[in-house]
């Protein structure tokens, strides 16, 4: 589907009057606050970056909180090696153009540690983030971990605070939060503790692309239309790569396709589209039925509440 | 809604979303409301519409009750926060939880909001028994309806809305609803709650809810979507001096820098506006400078008004940092002793003599519970004496402070009129203060 098709319609999204919008001012000023308070608050504080839209808007507010080149924390990635190699190399690329400290840790390493053993061979490596995440944080006694989670993604994630306590097993417990009043953050941490932060957890995914157009948000190429092997399994395209590769009896088609949303290769599918930039994925947006992780996800699908288990095993 | 209608929401750029909860007592159908908002706005996409199904029925209080043990027990424990937009208007949702046990919950979601819409369950109340003769009405209103009606008033959440629910499970629904909104009425006018409106409605129908039922209940008024529409968002505390937390502050190591070597405060401006020129004194330490430059979030030099974030630059070499105030000079005097209403939300009960953290601004010091002033009786409102305060619990204390803080009645100024307290040992928020005026 092109939703870009009547060009008079679009016209007045593009006119610079429309640069200007009330609801995105007060989300990024949210998310710099919150930015400038972790990076004031803690003293070992790190920023989850995995090149994926989401972390691209966090680090561009990250930008406008500090200034360019003077972000004032490492940036982390938790890398399964299952990842599209047009997303890695455009995290390197940023990273490298910002100025900004990347440290990658990766599954497979915590594989030949043996702290993390897979089931089976072809077992998607998404939940196993978490014991490398947790490595990592251990490693480097990380007390605040930024994410670019939002509320809108999950229903777990709705429940989730701003500033989300974590116990000394990396723990979320969702039936004991902190209150969080105001903008009175409570940061204070016993050993071994840390906090996960999520400041743009007001954010849509519309909000989001909205952003992107509005700020100019450079992407991994992944995000718009492109013409790639797929094919189809339950509902789902699944993208056929070495690492997923077609069943017996499945037809393997070419489709234009964009990804809402990048993760693992095993558990990430495309959807049919041809927006071929921002203000494109901004219309298809506008007319979506169906949410941005049921379109896209294979691990969220397995059981209501995949992603609240995952998240109090330490997963961000 | 379609998307063409959505379109000409952005383009005409809709201002600041509104910010609001729901609350009010255990089954009122809170979530439910949530849900008839989501799927008659139809901002619920199928997938999400798939997963609530059960044995053939559509469960909208499924829609936001996202945590497992939620859906075990049937209940809200925390706040589940929804995204919709209308032609009109973007919103924020707080769905708050009822139960008197996460108070806490709920006080989160009321800190931020714009507006409440209180839930009160018509089948719950003994209004057809309490009438005598037609007139005299009883009102007996839920204790959670108090509660987080008057929490919502304390917090100075701008719009209080009351929507009667259930109805529709009621014969003489029009008598029912006259008598409710009077003890409604009643009880908001001896709390000094100013009531926005009061509607009725049948969130599992959807009657008031996204479209209006006409006459219903010998209603006329708006949907209670037209009314959430109108609303007014939050207005910033303008009319007070200037104020200003110091949040974090930049440091420049090259001299060749723009701003020869200086640094920059950086924080959001609690109260009144900054603009280069301006005396301001520094708490605690005293000192007084003249701001020199102004940043907004681009770095170029402008006015920046309360709620915006600025980088403030002065014009001379002083000692200031996280957690110092920028105030203008002469118009807060810092007090060692402060009287505050407070919302107990720790299990562990305050009593008089513990030492607490305090955090107003970006600042932390050392509070001490001088006594206990009072606790409020939420069914009469009265004060009562108390020993402790439980949780809960909303009454007023006498607060010691370890240093000087500037403060102001919070009923002026939401930030310098709110602290958290957090417990020593722990590391729990235990309570939600405000600030009260001094004593003529």
């Amino acid at each position: 589907m092109n939703a870009r098709t009547d060009s008079e319609l679009l016209q007045p999204m593009h006119s610079p009057a429309q640069l200007s919008n009330t609801h995105l001012d007060a989300l990024e000023e949210e998310a710099i606050f919150i930015l400038r308070e972790v990076a004031a608050a803690f003293e070992r504080p790190t920023l989850l970056f995995s090149g994926g839209k989401d972390s691209l808007v966090l680090l561009k507010c990250a930008e406008k909180a500090f200034g360019a080149g003077r972000i004032p924390y490492p940036l982390l990635m938790i890398d399964t090696g299952h990842n599209f190699p047009e997303v890695t190399d455009f995290r390197d690329f940023r990273a490298k153009e910002l100025g900004a400290e990347l440290v990658v840790r990766s599954v497979e390493d915590s594989m030949a540690r043996g702290t993390v053993r897979l089931a089976h061979p072809g077992e998607s490596r998404n939940a196993h983030q978490s014991v490398t995440l947790l490595e990592a944080i251990e490693e480097f006694r990380f007390d605040a971990l930024i994410g670019g989670a939002r509320r809108d993604e999950e229903k777990a994630r709705a429940k989730e605070r701003i500033f989300s306590h974590r116990d000394a097993f990396g723990q979320w417990q969702p039936k004991d939060q902190r209150p969080e009043l105001w903008t009175l953050f409570n940061t204070r941490l016993a050993p071994g503790e840390h906090f996960r932060v999520f400041p743009i957890s007001n954010w849509t995914e519309l909000d989001v692309w909205q952003y992107i157009e509005r700020e100019n948000v450079a992407l991994p190429s992944i995000y718009y239309t492109h013409k790639r092997e797929v094919v189809e399994r339950r509902g789902l395209l699944v993208p056929v790569t070495p690492l997923t590769p077609a069943r017996d009896g499945e037809t393997v088609q070419t489709r234009d396709v964009r990804f809402r949303t990048v993760g693992d290769i095993t558990t990430t599918c495309p959807v049919a589209s041809l927006a071929a930039d921002a203000g494109d994925v901004v219309l298809e947006t506008l007319s979506v039925d169906v949410s941005e992780r049921g379109a896209t996800r294979m691990d969220d699908m397995t059981s209501e509440a995949s992603m609240e288990k995952r998240k109090k095993d330490g997963y961000f | 809604m379609t998307a063409t209608t959505l379109e000409s929401t952005i383009a005409a750029d809709t201002g600041a979303a509104l910010r609001f909860i729901t609350c009010g007592s255990v089954d009122d159908g809170k979530s439910t409301l949530i849900g008839r908002l989501l799927v008659d706005s139809k901002t619920v996409l199928q997938d999400q519409l798939a997963g609530v199904q059960r044995g053939g029925e559509t469960d909208l209080a499924l829609l936001t009750d996202g945590l497992s043990a939620e859906r075990e027990q049937g209940i809200t424990i925390d706040v589940a926060y929804r995204y919709f937009a209308t032609a009109k208007r973007k919103f924020i949702i707080g769905d708050a939880p009822g139960h008197e046990q996460y108070t806490r919950n709920m006080v989160t979601a009321a800190s931020s909001a714009d507006a409440a819409v209180v839930l009160v369950d018509a089948t719950k109340l003994g209004w057809a028994a309490e009438v005598t003769d037609g007139e005299v009405v009883k009102g007996e209103l839920l204790a959670q309806t108090r509660r987080h009606t008057l929490l919502c008033h304390l917090l100075r959440v701008q719009s209080i809305v009351f929507a009667v629910n259930k109805l529709d499970a009621i014969t003489d629904a029009e008598l029912a609803f006259e008598r409710i909104s009077n003890a409604l009425n009643a009880f908001a006018a001896s709390a000094g709650v100013q009531v926005a409106a009061i509607v009725p409605i049948s969130a599992l129908k959807g009657w008031n809810v996204v479209s209006a039922h006409e006459g219903w209940c010998g209603y006329q008024g708006p949907a209670l979507l037209d009314l959430l529409e109108g609303l007014p968002v939050t207005a910033q505390d303008e009319a007070v001096p200037f104020a200003f937390p110091v949040q974090w502050v930049e440091k420049f190591s090259s001299s060749s820098d723009t701003s020869q070597g200086r640094r920059v405060f950086w924080g959001r401006v609690a109260s009144g506006h900054v603009e280069p020129g301006q005396q301001v004194t520094v708490m605690p330490s005293g000192q007084s400078a003249t701001v020199a430059q102004v940043l907004g979030h681009t770095r170029q030099s402008k006015t920046v008004h309360a709620g915006h974030s600025a980088g403030i630059v002065l014009d001379r070499e002083l000692d200031v940092s996280r957690g110092d105030w920028l105030l203008a000079p002469g118009a807060f005097t810092p007090v060692r002793e402060i009287t505050a209403t407070v919302a107990w939300l720790d299990d562990e009960p305050l009593v008089p003599g513990r030492v607490y953290w305090a955090l107003q601004g970006h600042r932390w010091v050392k509070a001490k519970v001088a006594r206990i002033v009072d606790r409020v009786d939420i069914a009469t409102l009265e004060a009562r004496p108390a020993d402790q305060l439980e949780a809960n619990a909303i009454g007023d204390v006498v607060l010691a402070l370890q240093q000087p803080l500037a403060v102001l009645p919070f009923t002026r100024s939401r930030t310098l009129g709110s602290l958290v307290l957090v417990d020593t040992a722990t590391h729990k928020t235990a309570a939600a203060v405000l600030v009260r005026p001094a004593a003529a």
